[in-house]
């Protein structure tokens, strides 16, 4: 891949998000545009603006990576991804916007009335954020170094420096237009190679994946390995090899492997002939390949069905939680707009998601060696020079590493703006501009030094572990919170701690390794299935229990939830001052 | 695995901090076991002054039926009486202690012949029941500020003048307090009072320059006069609403709107407007007219008084979880002294509704942090900075009732 096209694609696509956030808001206007100047931000705007910083590195790369390694099962993903929108339209989002709340811990205040409830809700808020950013650097660090051979440190750090520079300086000011520009952004850098791809497919007389079988080489390919790994043989394969096979010397000779498991040294180049079967690499994390598309495969072999269903639960139920999401809902006007945004957001991203399983379907036909190296990731990064090839090819791959790293900038920044209004409001002593600049740098610093620190974490598992903690957490507070006048500031706080706490020790304990296989390996693997209810049955339980310390106001706060907002007008106005006093 | 590592070292922190308290609270408990509390009587009288001060707080809130079976607990332990009860001018409000059920009815008669003397009595209660404790009863008056507001009755099982003393003085005592909580009550009245008052005091000059200067578009620019006379209406419409004390940044945008459409009627082209408006802090709830007035003051100090052109800039940004608002104009500034005196209330605003109520009313919604910011000196204009958080409990924008 030529580097330098990449290269000035992404720092394109820096320059333009700066220049949009810093220079939407100076548009001036005169006494007589008042009217455009005061207009709100309408709902496909908005939803624009919320799909592109929904979309993040998980869904621009990994589906497509996922897709290859695994076949069609992983489509679960893009479906949870999307259907979490639809839970949050019947269920959250008119009454979240009703409730004036700009954060997910406003909220709780609002609805609990209780100061502590929504101290410990700003803390989930900060935790779910960081471990969502994890993710995002530890992505832009793998992209840069398939684009350019960066060490692996290097593009987390350019996003986080570029983040916390726009935002600290206020550079994010019209972060609606900046989101909105990423999300189509994002879907025309997918989408128009897409096209080109699929044109060459046909030129190609429209081979078959298959994923009932392993995959072939098409041609004759060489593959370089980066580092060491294991890869094991059904069949007696012959090739040609220049490095460390089993540990024994070859200079370009042909040798003849058995069946069974071989360990390649790394830097060394296998020749496979046309035809032969893709190895399945044995053994990934032995070889410390950081692959996100990796999310905990031997687990799903041994108890799919119960994987399958705590990935749904963890998506569908976890979007509401995500702190960059709650807080773009405050842009819409009224209820109602809410509502229709999210409706729009639905398509937005259902329109999105068509395309990552197609890279991820390619991928398996014309760059299979990818599993084998573990860079499935890149799949959609290398199939425009692989199909196209040219200048044609590197101009596409140019675009869609221009789109990758606007998916990391959007949700980053995103990210950081929610977690560093979370700590000057609530974690940050004083408050002022100057507290919220240090709490952007305190918001990035953090997940970066972690990244730094835990560097083989794969990143599905940090972003299912957000999306767990999340549905965990957040989700029994806001539907209950919404739905039930029962909800106490107890009940509220001891579901938060052990719903989420739940799930919080539950993916810790697996990456710390602890439970190695069998059933208690899928149940901490995937804790949404028994954290997610039990969350919601901690919660009403210490309710009841605790029924005398329902807040006064939840009468009022109900109605001002559910009524749309011209009905409350009276009662809102009437209850505020006592509110107030 | 480091991940675990991390989480190890904070549980380990947040043990350590929770023994170093446990510690600190013990160690601190000990030292005041060997400290000198005093003689007996000092610390009898600690302890009452105590009882006394936990009775305080519930009758602060005035009295009610709820705030009087508070404090009828305490009071009852500071006289050390068998029964005691706390009624207002016609019912029994509270009753500690026993005997509730057949001396409850019969107290209020009693009550009733102090209310026209005023003053403490000690009654016998002629019980017909021998084994009931209350044989006398003390019935001291609770005034406040417009006579009497009701009672304090302490039941004995003797006469005793120490009882008598003793009620009268704990009722006097209530008094003061139930005078402290008329004097809560009508600072908020008159909080209340100044916010109505602040809400409808559009200036005078205002409604007599615009209806002067749609006079004169009547013959020459009908179309235009009756623009301006719409704008008119809808502005006085916006300021004169009675329900709800907030509204949307959107609202009070296009109030300003119209405010700045009849100035411009008034002064021509001497007035240029240049807006920044994020769309983003548009549905941010804040204090009704907490804006307009910062605008007409930047008007009056534009082109009132000075002879030239005068441009106001209003901007509109988003910070994160607040909105920052910032009104600037051209014309001829003023005193940082004067201005801090007068926001100081310590000189007369000239002008409107001017600046030191619209930050008496932002300190009193979001806090001290939350005041207007304003840069100024003589002759080099004045820029307001307004932050307003986007959520603060409590605070609900009612929307305008035509949209």
């Amino acid at each position: 891949m030529n580097h330098a096209y990449a290269v000035a694609a992404v720092t394109v696509v820096v320059l333009v998000t700066l220049l949009i956030g810093a220079l939407g808001l100076r548009i001036s206007r005169t006494t007589s545009d008042f009217y455009v100047a005061s207009r709100t931000v309408g709902p496909r705007l908005n939803a624009a603006a919320i799909s592109g910083e929904y979309l993040s590195a998980a869904s621009f790369l990994g589906i497509a990576g996922l897709v290859l390694l695994q076949g069609p099962e992983m489509l679960w993903y893009p479906v949870g991804y999307t259907a979490g929108y639809l839970v949050l339209l019947l269920l959250v989002a008119a009454p979240l916007r009703r409730s004036g709340a700009y954060t997910l811990s406003d909220f709780a205040e609002a609805r609990l009335e209780s100061p502590q409830v929504r101290r410990l809700a700003s803390l989930f808020v900060v935790g779910i954020g960081w471990l969502y950013l994890l993710p995002q650097l530890q992505g832009a660090g793998l992209t840069l170094e398939i684009l350019t051979g960066a060490p692996g440190w290097v593009g987390g750090l350019v996003v986080a420096v570029v983040v916390t520079g726009a935002v600290a300086a206020g550079g994010m000011r019209s972060i609606t237009f900046v989101q909105a520009f990423q999300y189509w952004l994002k879907l025309t850098a997918l989408l128009v190679p897409a096209l080109f791809l699929a044109g060459a497919w046909f030129g190609d007389d429209a081979p078959r994946a298959r994923f009932d079988a392993p995959a072939t080489f098409r041609e004759h390919t060489s593959v370089r390995f980066q580092e060491t790994v294991r890869i094991e043989l059904d069949r007696p394969l012959t090739l040609t090899a220049t490095g460390t096979v089993d540990d024994r010397p070859y200079d370009n000779g042909s040798l003849t492997l058995d069946v069974g498991s071989h360990r390649i040294a790394s830097g060394t180049t296998l020749g496979f002939p046309a035809g032969a079967e893709v190895p399945e690499q044995s053994d990934t994390r032995a070889a410390g390949a950081a692959i996100w598309s990796e999310p905990l495969a031997d687990s799903r072999e041994e108890h799919p069905l119960y994987a399958t269903y705590g990935l749904i639960l963890a998506t569908f139920l976890g979007t509401m939680g995500l702190p960059h999401v709650a807080v773009r809902f405050y842009t819409s006007p009224n209820g109602t707009a809410a509502r229709r945004t999210t409706l729009v957001v639905l398509a937005l991203i259902g329109a999105f998601y068509l395309l990552p399983p197609v890279y991820g379907v390619l991928g398996r036909i014309y760059a299979p060696e990818l599993a084998l190296t573990g860079d499935a990731d890149a799949a959609v990064l290398v199939l425009p020079e692989r199909l196209i090839g040219g200048v044609g090819g590197d101009l596409l791959g140019a675009l869609l590493a221009g789109g990758a790293f606007a998916a990391f900038l959007s949700t980053a920044s995103g990210l950081t703006m929610s977690v560093a209004g979370v700590l000057t409001q609530d974690v940050l002593p004083a408050r002022g501009v100057r507290h919220f600049r240090l709490a952007t740098v305190l918001a990035m610093a953090v997940p970066l030094g972690l990244g730094a620190v835990t560097a083989d974490v794969p990143v599905a598992d940090a972003v299912g572990l957000a999306f767990a903690v999340s549905a965990s957490s957040f989700c029994p507070l806001l539907v209950l919170g919404i739905w039930w006048r029962g909800l106490t500031p107890p009940g509220a706080a001891a579901g938060l701690v052990i719903g989420g706490g739940a799930a919080l020790t539950a993916v810790m304990a697996t990456r710390a390794g602890i439970p190695a296989a069998g059933w208690s390996h899928s149940l901490l693997a995937w804790p949404a299935v028994w954290s997610v209810p039990l969350g919601f049955l901690t919660m009403v339980l210490v309710s009841l229990a605790t029924r005398s310390r329902i807040p006064p106001g939840t009468a009022a706060t109900l109605a001002r939830l559910h009524l749309p907002e011209e009905l409350t007008t009276k009662p809102a106005g009437s209850t505020a001052p006592e509110a107030e006093r | 695995m480091t991940t675990i590592e991390i989480a190890a070292l904070a549980a380990a922190g947040a043990l350590l901090l929770a023994v170093g308290t446990a510690l600190g609270r013990l160690s601190a408990r000990r030292a005041e076991k060997n400290l000198d509390l005093g003689t007996p009587v000092e610390r009898a009288t600690f302890l009452t002054l105590h009882t006394a001060s936990l009775a305080a707080p519930p009758l602060r809130a005035g009295l009610t039926e709820d705030t009087a079976r508070k404090a009828a607990r305490r009071l009852r332990s500071l006289l050390g009486t068998e029964t005691l009860c706390l009624t207002d001018r016609t019912t029994v409000l509270a009753w500690d202690g026993p005997g509730a059920a057949h001396h409850q009815e019969k107290v209020m008669l009693k009550v009733a012949e102090m209310l026209d003397s005023g003053r403490s009595t000690c009654v016998h209660t002629a019980c017909d029941d021998p084994s009931c404790p209350l044989r006398w009863a003390v019935i001291a008056p609770l005034t406040g500020e417009d006579g009497v507001l009701g009672a304090l009755v302490a039941y004995g099982s003797r006469e005793s003048a120490v009882l008598v003393r003793a009620a009268t003085e704990v009722a006097r005592w209530v008094s003061v307090q139930l005078e402290l909580a008329e004097l809560d009550r009508s600072r908020t009245r008159i909080v209340e009072a100044e916010i109505r008052a602040l809400r409808a005091q559009i200036s005078p000059h205002f409604i007599f320059n615009s209806l002067a200067a749609i006079a004169s578009f009547v013959r020459t620019d009908p179309e235009r006069a009756r623009e301006l006379l719409l704008e008119f209406a809808d502005f006085t419409r916006y300021s004169f609403r009675r329900h709800g004390d907030f509204t949307q940044l959107a609202d009070e945008l296009r109030c300003i709107e119209q405010y700045l459409a009849l100035a411009g009627a008034r002064f021509g082209d001497r007035l240029g407007v240049t807006l920044q408006i994020a769309p983003e802090v548009l549905p941010v709830a804040l204090p009704f007219l907490c804006l307009q007035p910062l605008v007409e003051n930047a008007v009056k100090h534009g082109l009132e008084d000075s002879r030239e052109n005068c441009r106001i800039t209003l901007a509109a940004q988003d910070a994160g979880a607040e909105a920052i608002v910032t009104i600037e104009d051209d014309g001829v500034g003023m005193d940082p002294e004067r201005l801090r005196r007068i926001l100081a209330g310590q000189e007369p605003a000239t002008a409107g509704i001017g600046l030191s109520n619209v930050d008496e009313r932002l300190r009193q919604v979001y806090g001290d942090d939350y005041g207007i910011v304003v840069e100024t000196a003589v002759g080099a204009g004045m820029k307001i900075t307004v932050r307003i958080p986007k959520y603060r409990a409590g605070v609900h924008s009612s929307p305008r009732a035509e949209s």
